[in-house]
């Protein structure tokens, strides 16, 4: 099976229509991102917190939002697939973080929980301390145990509660727990209680911490972008480099920018999705670049710009092959990959699919201008012409380009006039 | 078939062996594949469920304690050679990390006189101090740097160890404690403590401080603070300190108590909790040698009167002494077993020299942790489908020898993983899933370049030999790339990020391998020794 067999796309004939596409996206990121009032950071940048809540029966989420209301400045988002929410309060000071999360702990326990008269909460409690609870209740119900039998106990139930999202519903599911008897769940019955709400997950940054990690963020993508166009110029030639890091920083600022639209969250683990992409998409370009170098040896008579765009078509297959089977993975992960991978995944799906258009339609372009710049100056230079290098202006090309972009197109009509 | 390529398969095959070793032992059952996995593979805090705390250690604290405590001992020096400061002697309150070593102690008064003796006392027994005269009577006492240096790292070394020892009595296996590492951030500790099943218990032990004395009570309980000064005549009397009880549903009261105490947490060898009279929980502690001794005394010439136990600041109990102690006491009042039983670990573990502010903390439930395990793989397994199906479809026989060598290429990313000891993450599992993606990527490029050559009419044998040549350089420009941004992930990541950085470098190392070695030998071994006229590709 073969995709693409002979494709001989015109990609730099019409690399105005994509430039200007690529602008109009850039743009939209941007208004996006001004209207909102910059990126929306997660708790990692921001500072703040973020409490995964467990319900036995999950209460709608208006509900959860009336219950916090008016008690602290929380937004609630529900986990999808799972009977949990997800809480998040904003950067307040330090010492507020750990108090507010009580309040919206204790907030969500009276408006949700049940009553526990005096007895122990299983869904809240560690091994050990649940151990302490039920050996005098076995004592007294006749049923002693050793303290390693206890331990063991213990540690069954924990184990259960772990396999079932957190949280006991109700005790007689313990019925089916190694070393439960019904004497034994007895006694548990009269020491513990379920609750109905349990915390199974916080994440708490103090707001010092976010923007140290906001700083190292932005830090980490410069400095990667750095070194891709310090290799790349090792390499190549540096206009390739600089081409390449126009192209992949490009990819970077569409991806934030559709971040900014979709309202997604940018997070630690968002970042790094960033970097891979500056990464891979570098991958594509270089693939493009290395067949450049390579034809610019064997078609030496050949003009620049059908060279490029032949080299394009050469590398066309293998381009749209390996992003979209990355991209299947990616999109693996979007899918099925769970809540906390969300962002990251999306980011590589829009990443990867930016940073493919964009080896192809920017980086590509930019050596063409380069070139023709370069070639004006010199036509302008040996002409002995008091007029400065001419520039290219977006839809009348000087004389060089014009050669160029005729030559290109004889190609694709065989059998027309040469004009050379 | 040569020679050469039977030496190249049996490389492969070695290394396929020592990597399943890696992970999996030579089992036995599927119990013990099982076993020898969990062993091999360290699943990071966010998988395995726990929590991981970023404290911050308040070295002003020390610095404090080390003014306080040269006040003491300076006045009873002066003292006894004679000199008594019109003033008192006090401190600077600094009041956070980076102010801790401006700490200064003020002496007012000193007779000009006795000037030099003064110095001379100073310098011979508090040498870790620069006395500076502000005028003929009075001097500021500033530490030397390289003493704040000093008991800096003592202060941060003395609390890592503490920990440390509360770590290991609450029986925490994996945990670990160690400097966060940041260079603008020297005052704080990074805790992992994997499997935690009630972390905001472990969290509340580790920020106790439990700082224990053992004080003479002069007088009290007062109703409040303002009531004990005015008995006073609203000055304390010398050498003591006003110290409220334990609030427990009802008022604090306070104790006046020597400042001095007689018994410190440093004094005590051994910590236990015990049901006492009335099934009351108590904890019960042990001295050392030296401190039995003046204990003894003390109490012998104390009977009747009061003492109170103070931890952290509060007076946990004040029970009046009955007879001669040797080198036990108890400290009853817990409402609790699990009080008792922390009081006795804090106890045994030592006290804190500075109170931990918690900087960050992230907790991950056992069941978030085994859905996170659950649905990455769910989403590697659907990754890995995929792209094998489509590499048969594509490239046909030839898409078998791809998916030899992307299968490779996971066992050798994981093999390395358990022998490096690294840690599997959540992002981690992210960058497994990439690699295979990723690593599919230069197989494409040797294969449509193989194809490129067969088209331009070039024989079998030849086209794969130019196909592999023509795409090494790329391959290595395209791995090149992504090592340098997953470096600097690595450089500027924290925690799981680190994790994906090191496990996407280690995958696509691999995939060197296995994509040009591997592949390139599966292709010298299906065409030689004989004549193919066709390629399935």
């Amino acid at each position: 099976m073969e995709l693409f067999k002979h494709s001989d796309f015109d990609f730099l004939g019409k690399k105005w229509f994509f430039i200007n596409l690529s602008l109009i996206l850039t743009a939209a990121g941007f208004i996006s991102l001004a209207i909102k009032g910059g990126p929306r950071y997660g708790i990692d940048f921001r500072g703040g917190a973020l409490i995964t809540v467990s319900f036995a029966n999950r209460p709608p989420v208006d509900k959860v939002r009336a219950a916090l209301s008016g008690k602290l400045p929380v937004e609630v988002q529900e986990v999808s697939g799972r009977p949990e929410d997800i809480i998040g309060i904003d950067a307040l000071q330090d010492a507020q973080l750990q108090a507010s999360r009580q309040k919206v702990i204790d907030a969500l326990d009276a408006a949700f929980g049940q009553p526990g008269n005096g007895k122990y909460n299983i869904n809240s409690s560690g091994a050990a301390a649940l151990a302490d609870r039920l050996r005098d209740g076995l004592a007294a119900a006749s049923v002693p145990m050793s303290d390693p039998q206890l331990q063991t106990l213990a540690s069954n139930i924990m184990d259960y509660r772990k396999q079932h999202t957190g949280l006991i519903k109700n005790l007689d599911e313990l019925a089916s727990v190694p070393g439960v008897t019904p004497q034994v769940l007895n006694v548990i019955k009269q020491q513990t209680y379920p609750d109905s709400v349990a915390v199974v997950g916080t994440e708490v940054v103090g707001p010092k911490i976010g923007a140290e990690l906001q700083r190292k963020a932005v830090l980490a993508v410069l400095y990667a972008l750095g070194g891709m166009l310090v290799y790349i110029a090792f390499r190549f030639e540096w206009i390739y480099g600089a081409a390449a890091v126009i192209a992949v920083f490009h990819d970077t600022l569409i991806t934030i920018g559709l971040f900014s639209l979709f309202n997604k969250e940018i997070t630690l683990t968002v970042v790094a999705a960033l970097l891979t992409l500056v990464g891979y998409s570098m991958n594509d370009t270089i693939v493009t670049f290395d067949r450049i170098r390579e034809n610019l040896k064997i078609l030496r008579r050949e003009e620049l710009e059908p060279l490029i765009n032949k080299s394009v078509n050469q590398t066309l297959s293998r381009t749209v092959l390996t992003s979209g089977l990355t991209l299947l993975t990616a999109l693996a992960l979007f899918l099925f990959g769970g809540q906390v991978l969300n962002g990251f995944a999306f980011a590589l799906v829009c990443g990867i699919i930016v940073g493919t258009y964009s080896s192809v339609f920017v980086a590509s372009p930019i050596l063409i201008f380069w070139h023709n710049f370069l070639e004006g100056r010199k036509r302008s230079a040996r002409g002995g012409s008091s007029v400065a290098a001419p520039r290219k202006p977006p839809n009348g090309p000087v004389p060089a380009a014009a050669k160029v972009s005729t030559a290109a197109k004889d190609r694709a009509r065989p059998g027309a006039a040469k004009v050379k | 078939m040569t020679s050469n390529i039977k030496i190249r398969i049996g490389i492969i095959i070695a290394i396929i062996l020592v990597c399943l070793y890696g992970v999996i032992g030579i089992p036995k059952s599927k119990d013990e594949l099982l076993a020898n996995w969990k062993k091999n593979i360290h699943l990071g805090l966010d998988l395995s469920g726990g929590t991981q705390l970023v404290m911050q250690v308040q070295l002003q604290d020390a610095f404090k304690a080390a003014a306080d405590n040269t006040i003491d001992s300076l006045k009873q020096e002066l003292q006894k050679d004679g000199i008594t400061p019109a003033g008192d002697l006090t401190r600077n309150d600094p009041m956070t990390i980076e102010d801790a070593d401006k700490i200064e102690i003020d002496v007012k008064g000193v007779p000009s006189d006795k000037s030099s003796q003064f110095r001379g006392i100073v310098n011979t027994a508090f040498s870790t101090w620069v006395p500076t005269a502000l005028n003929s009577t009075d001097y500021k006492l500033t530490m030397k740097p390289s003493e704040g240096l000093k008991l800096k790292s003592d202060t941060l070394s003395q609390t890592m160890a503490t920990i440390e020892r509360k770590i290991n009595a609450l029986g925490l296996a994996e945990s670990s404690v160690q400097p966060t590492g940041r260079s603008d951030a020297e005052a704080e500790l990074l805790i992992q403590l994997p499997g935690v099943d009630d972390p905001a218990h472990v969290k509340q032990l580790l920020q106790t401080q439990a700082v224990l004395e053992w004080d003479e009570v002069k007088d009290g309980p007062y109703t409040s603070r303002e009531e004990a000064l005015s008995k006073h005549g609203g000055i304390m009397p010398l050498n003591t300190k006003l110290v409220p009880t334990a609030v427990r549903g009802g008022q604090a009261s306070w104790y006046l108590v020597s400042r001095i105490p007689v018994v410190r947490g440093t004094d005590i060898r051994d910590a236990s909790a015990a049901a006492g009279e009335l099934n009351r929980w108590e904890t019960n502690f042990v001295l050392t040698q030296e401190a039995a001794k003046k204990f003894g005394t003390y109490t012998e010439a104390n009977i009747g009167q009061r003492a109170a136990i103070v931890v952290d600041g509060v007076v946990i109990s004040a029970p009046t002494i009955q007879s001669k102690i040797n080198d036990t006491g108890r400290i009853t009042g817990a409402a609790s077993q699990e009080e008792a039983a922390d009081l006795a670990l804090n106890l045994r573990a030592g006290s804190l020299p500075a109170r931990l502010t918690i900087e960050e903390e992230r907790t991950v439930g056992p069941s978030l942790g085994a859905d996170s395990i659950r649905e990455g793989f769910a989403a590697g397994i659907a990754g890995l489908v995929a792209v094998v199906l489509f590499m048969l479809v594509y490239y046909r026989r030839s898409g078998i020898n791809a998916t030899l060598a992307l299968v490779l290429n996971a066992v050798i990313l994981i093999a390395a993983l358990a022998y490096f000891d690294a840690t599997l993450t959540l992002p981690g599992i992210a960058g497994v899933i990439l690699t295979i993606g990723m690593a599919v990527d230069s197989n494409v490029l040797i294969f449509e370049r193989i194809r490129e050559e067969l088209r331009a009419g070039k024989a079998v044998v030849a086209a794969v030999d130019a196909g592999f040549s023509k795409a090494f350089l790329t391959i290595i420009d395209t791995h090149v790339t992504t090592v340098v941004s997953c470096a600097f992930l690595f450089i500027f990541g924290t925690g799981p990020v680190k994790g994906f950085a090191v496990t996407l470098v280690i995958g696509l190392i691999a995939n060197l391998f296995t994509a040009v070695f591997v592949s390139r030998t599966i292709f010298d071994a299906e065409l030689s020794g004989r004549q193919v006229a066709a390629l399935s590709i």
